[in-house]
């Protein structure tokens, strides 16, 4: 039986902090980093995000007494201390899985990171963690294929696949592009790739280049006797011409397409991996645009939960950082989300920043890709921190090499190759990477001249976006 | 431009195959790799003209439980006295994963 309506502003916590609370197995539970203005305290300001995210709003009005709220409400059910950061603390929220559509990540995320976080009561708010029950993951469709299918697809066993992007990204004519396509993929590279802002610009229209790479796709395949692919970007400036350029790869026979998750949102993203699975085509997702909400500590959303997302919304390749690279990335954490978009059960561990058990049940893992600044000096630590289930993507490190693509992609393969060789022979790749690449090279004049090259190059910045820990 | 190599176009056969052919021992270190993840050996054949083909001649049946890396060898040898011109690969079935975990040509044909 309801209560009488008081009209007027109740403190959130009056309805939506429950300490006692034992959330559901079915709950979908998120982890919230909490900065809240002067003068709001803890409870109140972790009861405010559960009400915003949820079904409440700054005053009490009476339709709420139409329905039972207490059943619909999110709840914030613990605090906790953000380890070395006293500015900060971290607030467990769970929401009743009838809150969200089946299948939703756009609903879901609308919800939990809506309207909440331009909220006055809290100074910034980032979204660390979320649970995902496995009654909700059964409702999504998840990776197209998954890495099983992918690799029985391709024919690619026993090691990590090796990905090129095309260089310069942007101004190569078509007929160019594919020439480069052509030579990384006849050198011994399984992929390449459109860079994401590549669509369909002035200088090279999508149809012309995909004409172009499918010819460099055959008949690097004929020569070589591999299977080869080419991320090519269907990202568009709308849902109709996205599945146009889609249906058109397809007809081309050709394996792969890619999109941008996040700037062409996770609605295009959901509708293109369902046409991937329909229509057998494998999807490679890029980020463009995660570190504008992820890399701030303070604010927006972790890139944890950013990979969660796609897995639920469709995918079968993910970027991920590569640890050793150009781009920003700690290699704890980064082993903590290559791990929920590859694993079926995660384990929280708050060591890797993970903050939930989550269970995928028979949801397809994803490829990490590792991408961006790297080169055959990496390669024993990109093996050693990614095992089999990853792209690396040398762009620069393929196209750079002083004898072209072919021997750059050459020189990468022949490396991977040693590597794996070494690693199941029992040999501890990181420690000895040197002594293999190195006799690697005796056989390889392209490896030779690639180690030679690159040996110089390192990228030692801090990262921004470290692991709360004690004394950092 | 002197200084530059020209790249001379082979067929290749996925994995191990930019690498030099393995040794005897190299090859048994692979398979005890194999065999330490738990996966199981199986010997397939082809003839040298058509590797692209997903399916391979099986040769007699994976060898489900082997744990002896010599057994093994004995039938990469049978196979290859059999079909001195075939190329010959190596598989690790993963039951778990139900794919491979390995497969690399151990004969690339004579």
């Amino acid at each position: 039986m309801a209560g009488k309506y008081e009209a007027g502003v109740k403190e959130y916590r009056q309805t939506y902090w429950a300490p006692d609370y034992v959330p559901l197995d079915s709950d979908i539970l998120a982890c919230f980093k909490i900065v809240p203005q002067p003068g709001v305290d803890r409870e109140e300001a972790a009861a405010a995000v559960a009400a915003e995210s949820s079904t409440g709003t700054w005053t009490t009005v009476w339709t709420d007494l139409l329905t039972d709220l207490d059943y619909y409400k999110g709840r914030a059910y613990r605090i906790e201390d953000v380890p070395g950061d006293d500015t900060s603390f971290y607030a467990f929220v769970a929401y009743p899985i009838d809150l969200f559509e089946e299948g939703s990540v756009v609903n879901v995320f609308t919800s939990l990171v809506g309207n909440v976080f331009g909220f006055k009561a809290v100074r910034s708010l980032r979204l660390e963690d979320v649970r995902f029950p496995l009654h909700y993951v059964m409702t999504c469709n998840g990776p197209p294929h998954g890495i099983q299918v992918e690799r029985d697809k391709m024919d690619k066993y026993g090691r990590p696949m090796l990905g090129c992007t095309i260089k310069p990204k942007l101004g190569l004519s078509a007929k160019n592009y594919g020439r480069a396509v052509y030579e990384a993929l006849r050198g011994g590279l399984d992929f390449t790739k459109d860079d994401e802002n590549v669509n369909s610009q002035p200088f090279m229209r999508w149809r012309d280049r995909f004409l172009f790479v499918a010819d460099a796709i055959h008949n690097a395949e004929a020569q070589t006797g591999e299977r080869k692919g080419h991320y090519l970007n269907v990202t568009a400036p709308s849902p109709e011409e996205m599945y146009e350029r889609a249906e058109f790869a397809k007809e081309l026979r050709m394996p792969i397409i890619m999109h941008d998750y996040l700037t062409g949102g996770f609605c295009a993203n959901t509708g293109l991996a369902r046409w991937c699975r329909k229509n057998g085509v494998l999807l490679h997702i890029h980020r463009a645009m995660h570190a504008v909400i992820d890399r701030n500590p303070h604010h927006g959303i972790h890139f944890r939960v950013l990979t969660k997302a796609l897995r639920l919304s469709g995918g079968d390749h993910l970027h991920t950082g590569t640890v050793v690279g150009k781009l920003e990335g700690d290699r704890a954490s980064t082993l903590g989300w290559i791990d929920l978009l590859r694993e079926s059960y995660i384990p929280e561990d708050r060591n890797r920043g993970i903050f939930f058990d989550q269970d995928w049940g028979a949801m397809p893992g994803a490829f990490a890709v590792a991408s961006g600044g790297i080169h055959v000096w990496h390669m024993p630590s990109l093996l050693a921190i990614f095992g089999d289930d990853a792209v690396f993507q040398f762009g620069g490190g393929t196209l750079g090499h002083p004898w072209g693509n072919a021997a750059g992609a050459a020189a990468n393969r022949v490396a991977l190759e040693a590597c794996v060789e070494a690693r199941n022979r029992g040999v501890d790749v990181e420690k000895e990477g040197k002594a293999i690449l190195t006799n690697a090279a005796r056989h390889s004049p392209e490896l030779k001249i690639a180690l030679e090259t690159w040996k110089e190059i390192k990228f030692e910045f801090d990262t921004v976006d470290k692991l709360d820990v004690q004394n950092r | 431009m002197a200084d530059v190599q020209e790249y001379k176009q082979v067929r290749r056969y996925e994995t191990f195959s930019y690498l030099p052919p393995l040794s005897a021992e190299q090859t048994r270190a692979q398979i005890q790799y194999i065999i330490a993840q738990g996966w199981n050996p199986a010997v397939e054949h082809i003839e040298p003209n058509r590797p692209f083909t997903y399916y391979w001649y099986m040769w007699k049946l994976p060898m489900f439980g082997e744990r002896n890396a010599d057994t093994v060898l004995a039938e990469i040898e049978a196979c290859r006295r059999e079909y001195p011109n075939h190329l010959i690969r190596l598989i690790g079935y993963d039951n778990y994963t139900q794919s491979q975990g390995l497969s690399f040509v151990v004969h690339r044909g004579s």
